[in-house]
């Protein structure tokens, strides 16, 4: 099939963008979305042009690399992340529009790069167990209940791609924030600092250029992993108890 | 075999092992005799780690924890992209927990046969002895492992084992252990015990007055090229599969930063000890870019098979059970579809070149799960492989449930890597090397569930110990950044970046590299041959000569350029084919996942030459133009008996 690209090409930080048209020709509908990526790029490099810069890596939906903007949908058509969307969601003569994460949170790098390293700074906030090696008692010593460990593994699944800011209409972080305080407070081994990690993280996340949550859900729409919603009822209920409980933030 | 593919130098040894001891109590003494470095002076001592995978991770963070002053690179956005997150199936451990006759003693057993005999028995059993705690820390750092009803952990089995001894997370293991390690890590990076560099790509080693003391980087994104120095270097930057540029592993992954350290003078071992995985989803077409892997772990369920009759095309579902060869289980009634990765690839290759393959390509075998779902009703396979088979739906469009998987060999994982003795430490002193990056404890083969478990082990519980023996001399001289080898190590990053922007040929990096991974593939891959090996060794210097002169890369130096920086990573996996031909041709044996179509047993199974090639091959780097020099390490069997592997 043949496509029409428009797809946002940015030099730097600091220059304006802007959309520019491709025309790419005998797309396969087995290709995948980033294959046909690499097909233009080989030929704007071929021509003397600048290929696109996109982030990628693993290519089998898992890493979180990659994330565009596809007709004004993080990751396009199908709930997957770009790497694992293949052309068969298109027909031939389609005009696609193809964005950067768009987030005062996620500053453009070049094209389609973003940086998104707010979402580190949140982790690293509060987002972990404090476990240091060597410390960690028998692993059985502890059962958790199945479905307490489930629950906790369905909110661990988040990759960090950062779709769910980019959908937000309020360009906020609140479902990778949510699903990383889910996770580690279903666990018994997560609760002694269950009220001091949610603090600092809602707190780093504020202090980010993310936007607030207003219950939405266009995240939860749009996440790959299919994080739910129900994991930001979570994040309420712990914050609510932490304030409740007159935690204040360790740092 | 010709002198001139490479000439023979001193043998070498491993020297750290306290081999006055019996193996089972070698880490114990290691631990003990290790020199130690008190508290108040860690914090005087630098490391550099490069890498932020299981290995490069947990160290960061373990190294942190015990307080040294970390300085972590990595070459994507975050540290959480670690291609590790992408391993899928489980992480083995010695715990027993099943009662089904699983110790210490019997995965180091089951790793060193699994390896096919061309491992260190030191290294094995210390591996199997520290599996159990990665479990313990896994479990208290929140990674929430398949737990069953009464809440204890489930475990399953995993190719080349009787036992159930495999953890796991769905099949998202690497996943939730990675962020284990990374969680971990940005605790410490959060209390400033931590100095990060991200989008940050190593490109050279700095070694003075004999010891590793710093690196070489370039910022991906402005370009600028620096040098790192420190007291100690620790490469964990992964394997090298991209060299067949189709393979399992992230696009990204490379052999940059431990070919650039080889050709400062690290030894690399065993290259052509390449790890082919049976159950990939097959290639579509030329334009394809990764291959993907589908869980080994659904070998536990799934069953190979292909049609009785060569050129049989019916739909899967139309052919009965008498007119399918169940391959696997009918050649190795023991282990079944279980058999370890190398003999489950090689007699699925067998099969497809009998004409017996599936697909349109005819290069795949079915992967079939209508007695499981039958057995054990289609909830708990969705339960247990949920997310493989949505995988395999998006990719192929089919319903694996419906009609079974359609499965191929892919490049998987690298067994060599750089050189290290027991310590984890190189030859050259100060250069530390972790996880796939190192030439491993895995031996010929890796068994599966077992690379997360050497990763987690080095990084967390081996390298912490190992290294403090080494910074204990610390912290070293000052390096001044003007300093002779900073400004020549500095300069050679330079000037190669220069040169690749200035050819301006008319073919792509991508171009050389597609071309490079289809002859390694074809002739460095399942089934290596004299002849092969050596069309190869022929060919590799004419691509490197045309990759030098006619390349085209697009952009700049001082900027964000995803060009530059894949044709400085092809310029190295040329380089390092060469080299992995030469392993290949100089090993007249088949071991593991190196098969020679010379060495083989009457039904064809890989036949080991113990008498003649029962050690390690330690490759020196030598300038261009002149051969490779071959150090060998001599292995020797004390506890586990030599012996033909049989799966039967």
């Amino acid at each position: 099939m043949n496509l029409t690209l428009k797809i946002w090409r940015q030099v730097s930080p600091v220059k304006k963008g802007k959309m520019v048209s491709y025309h790419v020709t005998d797309v396969s509908p087995d290709m995948s979305f980033l294959e046909m990526l690499d097909v233009l790029n080989e030929k704007l490099i071929l021509d003397g042009d600048d290929p696109i810069a996109f982030d990628h890596d693993c290519r089998e939906g898992i890493c979180g690399s990659c994330g565009l903007m596809i007709d004004g949908v993080a990751h396009g058509p199908e709930q997957a992340t770009v790497c694992q969307l293949h052309m068969r969601s298109f027909s031939d003569g389609d005009v696609i529009d193809i964005e950067p994460w768009r987030s005062g949170g996620f500053p453009v790098v070049k094209d389609l790069v973003v940086d998104r390293s707010a979402f580190d700074r949140i982790i690293s906030a509060g987002g972990y167990i404090s476990a240091p090696t060597g410390t960690a008692p028998e692993a059985h010593a502890t059962p958790v209940p199945k479905k307490d460990s489930d629950a906790a593994f369905d909110a661990a699944t988040c990759i960090g791609c950062g779709a769910c800011v980019a959908a937000c209409p309020n360009g906020s972080a609140m479902l990778f924030t949510a699903a990383k305080v889910a996770h580690l407070g279903l666990l018994p081994q997560g609760q002694p600092e269950r009220d001091a990690r949610v603090l600092r993280m809602v707190g780093q996340q504020d202090a980010e250029d993310f936007g607030g949550c207003t219950n939405i859900g266009e995240c939860s729409a749009v996440c790959p992993k299919g994080i739910s919603m129900e994991t930001i009822s979570r994040l309420n209920h712990d914050l609510l108890g932490a304030l409740r409980a007159g935690a204040v933030p360790a740092s | 075999m010709p002198l001139e593919l490479f000439t023979v130098g001193e043998p070498i040894a491993d020297t750290k092992a306290p081999t006055d001891v019996p193996v089972p109590q070698m880490w114990e003494e290691r631990k003990f005799r290790a020199r130690l470095v008190n508290p108040a002076n860690r914090r005087r001592l630098s490391v550099i780690v490069v890498g932020t995978g299981l290995a490069g991770g947990s160290a960061a963070a373990t190294l942190a924890e015990a307080g040294y002053r970390v300085k972590n690179f990595w070459f994507q956005d975050s540290p959480r992209r670690a291609h590790s997150v992408a391993a899928q199936g489980g992480i083995n451990a010695a715990k027993n927990y099943r009662n089904d006759g699983d110790s210490v003693h019997r995965l180091f057993y089951d790793t060193v046969k699994g390896g096919d005999f061309r491992s260190r028995e030191s290294n094995s059993y210390r591996l199997a002895e520290v599996s159990a705690a990665i479990i313990d820390q896994a479990v208290a750092q929140g990674v929430p492992f398949a737990r069953e009803y009464g809440g204890l952990l489930d475990n399953r089995s995993f190719g080349g084992a009787q036992v159930s001894r495999t953890f796991y997370a769905r099949g998202q293991t690497g996943q939730q252990l990675l962020y284990g390690a990374y969680q971990a890590l940005e605790r410490q990076i959060g209390l400033g015990n931590v100095e990060t560099h991200g989008r940050t790509e190593m490109l050279d080693l700095v070694v003075v007055d004999g010891r590793a003391r710093g690196i070489v980087v370039r910022d991906l994104i402005t370009g600028q090229i620096s040098t790192h120095l420190a007291d100690a270097v620790v490469l964990a930057s992964g394997g090298y599969s991209n060299v067949f540029y189709l393979s399992t592993n992230a696009k990204g992954s490379n052999v940059t930063a431990a070919w650039r350290a080889h050709k400062r003078g690290a030894l690399f071992a065993n290259p052509c000890y390449t790890q082919i995985h049976p159950t990939c989803i097959p290639v579509s077409g030329d334009y394809q870019s990764k291959l993907t892997l589908m869980s080994e772990s659904l070998r536990n369920d799934g069953r190979v098979w292909v049609p009785k009759e060569r050129g049989d095309d019916r739909d899967p579902r139309q052919i009965p059970e008498a007119e399918r060869d169940y391959f696997l289980e009918r050649k190795y009634p023991a282990f079944g579809n279980l058999v370890p990765r190398d003999i489950a690839s090689r007699q699925a290759k067998n099969v497809c070149d009998e004409g017996r393959g599936v697909g349109p390509t005819g290069l795949g075998v079915y992967l079939d799960f209508t007695d499981a779902i039958e057995r054990l009703g289609r909830s708990t396979i969705e339960a247990k492989y949920g997310n493989l088979f949505d995988m395999y739906n998006r990719i192929t469009g089919e319903d694996a449930y419906e009609t079974g998987m359609r499965i191929y060999p892919a490049v998987h994982y690298t067994m060599g890597g750089l050189w290290v003795d027991y310590d984890l430490e190189s030859n050259i002193p100060g250069l530390f090397v972790i996880g796939e990056a190192n030439f491993s404890d895995q031996g010929a083969n890796r068994l599966g569930a077992s690379a997360l478990m050497q990763g987690l082990a080095d990084g967390y519980f081996v390298l912490p110990n190992t290294l403090a023996n080494y910074l204990a001399d610390g912290p070293f001289p000052k390096v001044a950044a003007d300093h002779p080898a900073v400004v020549e190590a500095e300069t050679a990053v330079r000037t190669q970046t220069e040169r690749l922007l200035s050819i301006n040929g008319t073919r792509t990096v991508a171009s050389f590299h597609r071309e490079l991974g289809r002859l390694m593939w074809d002739l460095c891959g399942m089934e290596r041959s004299e002849e092969g090996l050596r069309k190869a060794l022929d060919r590799i210097p004419e691509i490197k000569h045309e990759f030098w002169t006619n390349v085209k890369v697009s952009g700049e130096q001082g900027v964000f350029n995803q060009n530059l920086e894949h044709a400085g990573r092809v310029a190295d996996f040329i380089e390092l084919a060469e080299l992995m031909c030469v392993d290949a041709l100089h090993r007249n044996e088949s071991c593991g996942g190196h098969f020679r179509a010379e060495s083989q047993t009457p039904e064809g199974e890989a036949l080991r030459d113990d008498e003649n090639f029962a050690y390690v091959a330690a490759w020196e780097y030598t300038p261009d133009g002149t051969p490779p020099v071959l150090h060998r390490e001599a292995l020797e069997y004390e506890y586990i008996h030599l012996a033909q592997r049989s799966y039967k």
